[in-house]
């Protein structure tokens, strides 16, 4: 069982993920984050913004201590728990924009009209993901530390394509539980909403603010010297 | 020098019969489906009037456009990289759907189905987003003609400076006057909707810039329905993108006239190529408000020119546009004749859309002087509603200046809040008017008609293009447009009346919400 759910699924899950998002990505339509402000404005500030500063914030920490375990593991005791008192306030600002949204979303009638089954859909497993994370957090300190110790060991094993599940198997349910939930999440991004955030649009930053499409390159078009099968529609 | 070709257009506000003709074509072909029944790519309003959506000319509530800063710099109002990308979570400036109005319909069915009663059954309406009975509270042309006149007509932004005697008099009952502002995208040449863009989904076309929103690119981060001034890009509740008017660009691209234009009743429509610089864009955009109109009119160069026409070539402008360049109806009303001006001018966008200010309530002023005023010809003296519709010409330059609608509101629409820029352009209407009175009617002397003319820089020969361009025009008069190359046009391999209801940007695919 537990090779099937920390072995297999995680597999399943990534190669789920994507191939769904560049199946969603060339059907191209459906790349939207489906604002649903039109509708309904003033419920979503103390909603939208804390929800997505608190995950995001989270995200970014689940992340780094991937990517970099030993800043976490060889952290002092006060930076520690000045560390996870933060995180921790990110996650409730999580939660309860999250709490705000839904409650949003199920009282509105019109953004009812407009929400489908895998919006309910992902806001529960949010949720529910949220919930235990924030539970970890609280009960199982400290987290930062046995998160880079242990739990980091076993994801990389999957990226090395070597699962280690024997300290997943270990831990407490909660943190299995968040650990599927992950995975969940990951599977079901291509088929939600979620997609949005992959395609956050961090270029704008760079990017001159006017944009000319040419769809033919004129000037090689009027010069008699360019066989005509080179001008082709550039969009084509 | 880098010069491009626009697709641009000339309204002439005193024929626009304000039959909605142009907004039900417009419907027709593009917004009949679900998500876009708020939208009205092309709209015609009541001035004075709130418009639509509700006082979009208001740009504190709205935050469209760009402003002016102390550095000299230009910047979007309510959007741009840093607003806009610090409040993509939750848009400030957002209108919602009650700013426009929540789309409905009747339960016509009822009518037909109900059992047989003692009372009339009624057809009620429902919304076209929950379906659920609702209250109307608002719909498309809610104050058409001046109805609702408290709440909407008073309420009419340009009417923010007027001192309140001058907006007594505009609406005494039984004086009240008023025209019609059709309005549809601009095109315009520095348009904010694409600055404001985050995932650069809105771009112009470099052949023809026409300005398109890319269905497969729009995120749904909505902050070009912020920034557009004119409220000219709509966000679709139901596909979750933004969508805008795109000046029907398959039938432009076979030569044929837009929807709106090909249809409309009062034939006040014009479309036709301008050349201009590119590389100016950005300097005119930035121009102090008093130069921007004027800059703007410099921008576009003349297509006779020789110099122009080579650098154009160099370019790749394609000698049929160069030709329809020269043939412009457009290049005629701007900056032949003068007599067309830009709408909001000061929100900096260089709109491609030119208005020909209307007359009618310049001439519905002049009986103001009761009795025998001097001023009164003598046929009018005769009258017993002497402030009614008076067409007699004698004097009549003098009464622009204190006109019914005072020249201040016409100017905060047309001249950037220029009266003197306003008054030049109603005058040499009214010179036309003159002249052809002469002709026509012959109560007015070979004498006053030159002189009016002379007042106003015209020759004869100029009000007669004049008159006929207005008056006259054959449909390829008032529409010159060259069509793509067939093989360079984007639309031809498909068919395009298949495809009614999709989407219909030149992306065919049905218009499904994601998942
Ligand atoms: C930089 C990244 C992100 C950006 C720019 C972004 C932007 C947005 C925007 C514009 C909306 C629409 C809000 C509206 O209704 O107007 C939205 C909704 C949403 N986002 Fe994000 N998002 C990001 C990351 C995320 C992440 C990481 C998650 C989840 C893990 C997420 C989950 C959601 C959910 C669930 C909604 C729907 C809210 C509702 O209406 O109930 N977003 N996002
Ligand atoms: S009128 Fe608005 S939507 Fe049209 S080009 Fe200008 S800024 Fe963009
Ligand atoms: S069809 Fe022409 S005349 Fe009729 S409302 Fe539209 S612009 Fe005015």
């Amino acid at each position: 069982m537990d090779i099937l759910l920390f072995g297999a699924f995680p597999y399943v899950a990534v190669v789920v993920f994507f191939i769904g998002t560049i199946w969603r990505y060339q059907t191209g339509f459906k790349y939207s984050s489906l604002s649903s402000q039109f509708l309904e404005t003033k419920k979503l500030f103390l909603s939208s913004v804390p929800f997505h500063v608190g995950i995001l914030v989270i995200l970014t920490g689940h992340f780094i201590g991937f990517l970099f375990p030993s800043w976490f593991t060889s952290a002092g005791g006060g930076g520690i728990i000045s560390f996870e008192t933060i995180t921790l306030a990110f996650g409730l600002s999580a939660i309860a924009g999250l709490i705000f949204l839904m409650i949003r979303r199920f009282q509105n009638e019109r953004i009812m009209t407009v929400t489908t089954k895998m919006d309910i859909l992902i806001e529960f497993v949010l949720l529910v993901q949220f919930g235990l994370g924030i539970w970890i957090a609280i009960e199982l300190r400290w987290g930062s530390q046995w998160y880079a110790a242990v739990m980091v060991p076993y994801l990389r094993s999957i990226f090395t394509l070597d699962p280690n599940i024997s300290a997943v198997s270990a831990m407490p349910v909660a943190v299995q539980l968040h650990v599927i939930g992950a995975f969940l999440f990951i599977l079901l991004i291509p088929f939600t909403r979620l997609v949005h955030f992959l395609v956050a649009p961090f270029h704008y930053i760079t990017r001159p603010y006017q944009i000319v499409r040419w769809y033919w390159d004129k000037k090689a078009i009027r010069d008699t010297n360019t066989p005509w099968t080179t001008t082709r529609p550039k969009h084509l | 020098m880098d010069i491009r070709s626009q697709m641009s257009m000339v309204f002439h506000l005193d024929k626009c019969i304000g039959c909605h003709t142009c907004t039900v074509a417009c419907k027709n072909i593009w917004t009949d489906r679900e998500g876009a029944e708020y939208m009205w790519w092309n709209n015609v309003e009541t001035k004075p009037g709130t418009g639509y959506p509700t006082k979009w000319e208001d740009q504190e509530i709205y935050k469209g456009g760009w402003e002016k800063h102390s550095s000299g710099n230009i910047a979007l109002k309510g959007a741009g990289k840093r607003k806009g990308l610090l409040n993509i979570f939750y848009n400030p400036a957002l209108p919602t759907i009650d700013d426009y109005y929540e789309p409905f319909t009747y339960k016509y069915l009822d009518l037909i189905e109900s059992p047989q009663q003692d009372v009339q059954p009624v057809a009620r309406p429902v919304s076209l987003i929950t379906g659920k009975p609702i209250d109307i509270k608002m719909g498309p042309n809610w104050d058409d003609d001046l109805s609702g006149t408290p709440d909407f007509a008073r309420k009419d932004p340009n009417l923010a400076n007027l001192s309140a005697a001058e907006q007594e008099a505009m609406f005494q009952l039984e004086r009240m006057a008023f025209f019609y502002l059709p309005r549809i995208c601009n095109h315009c040449l520095n348009p904010a909707c694409v600055a404001s863009c985050p995932s650069g989904a809105i771009y112009k076309r470099g052949e023809d810039g026409v300005v398109l929103i890319d269905q497969s690119v729009c995120r749904g981060w909505r902050m070009c329905v912020t920034a557009c001034p004119y409220k000219k890009t709509y966000y679709n509740w139901s596909t979750g993108k933004s969508e805008k008017c795109l000046l029907c660009f398959p039938r432009i691209e076979v030569g044929e006239a837009p929807a709106c234009m090909h249809s409309c009743v009062g034939r006040i429509r014009y479309l036709g190529v301008m050349l201009y610089d590119a590389d100016k864009i950005e300097q005119v955009a930035s121009s102090n408000e008093k130069d921007l109109i004027k800059n703007q009119i410099d921008m576009y160069l003349d297509p006779h020119d020789p110099e122009v026409i080579a650098a154009a070539k160099a370019n790749g402008i394609a000698d049929s546009t160069l030709r329809a360049a020269q043939n412009s109806p457009i290049y005629k009303f701007v900056k032949e004749w003068k007599i067309a001006l830009p709408l909001h001018a000061e929100f900096r966008t260089l709109p491609n859309l030119f208005y020909v200010p209307p007359m009618l309530p310049v001439m519905a002023m002049v009986g103001e002087q009761k009795g025998d005023s001097p001023k009164l010809h003598s046929v009018a003296k005769n009258w017993d509603d002497k402030w009614l519709y008076d067409t007699s010409l004698d004097e009549i330059f003098g009464t622009i200046d204190n006109m019914r609608f005072p020249l201040k509101y016409m100017a905060n629409l047309f001249g950037a809040g220029d009266e003197k820029l306003l008054a030049e352009k109603l005058k040499k209407l009214m010179a036309i008017r003159i002249y052809r009175r002469h002709i026509t009617v012959g109560d007015i002397s070979a004498e006053k008609s030159a002189a009016a003319l002379a007042n106003v820089n015209l020759t004869a020969d100029e009000a007669e293009a004049i008159y006929k361009m207005t008056s006259l025009p054959k449909f390829n008069e008032r529409f010159v447009i060259p069509a793509a190359h067939r093989e360079q046009a984007l639309e031809m391999i498909e068919a395009t009346e298949e495809v009614k209801g999709n989407t219909g940007f030149g992306f065919t695919e049905p218009p499904v919400r994601g998942l």
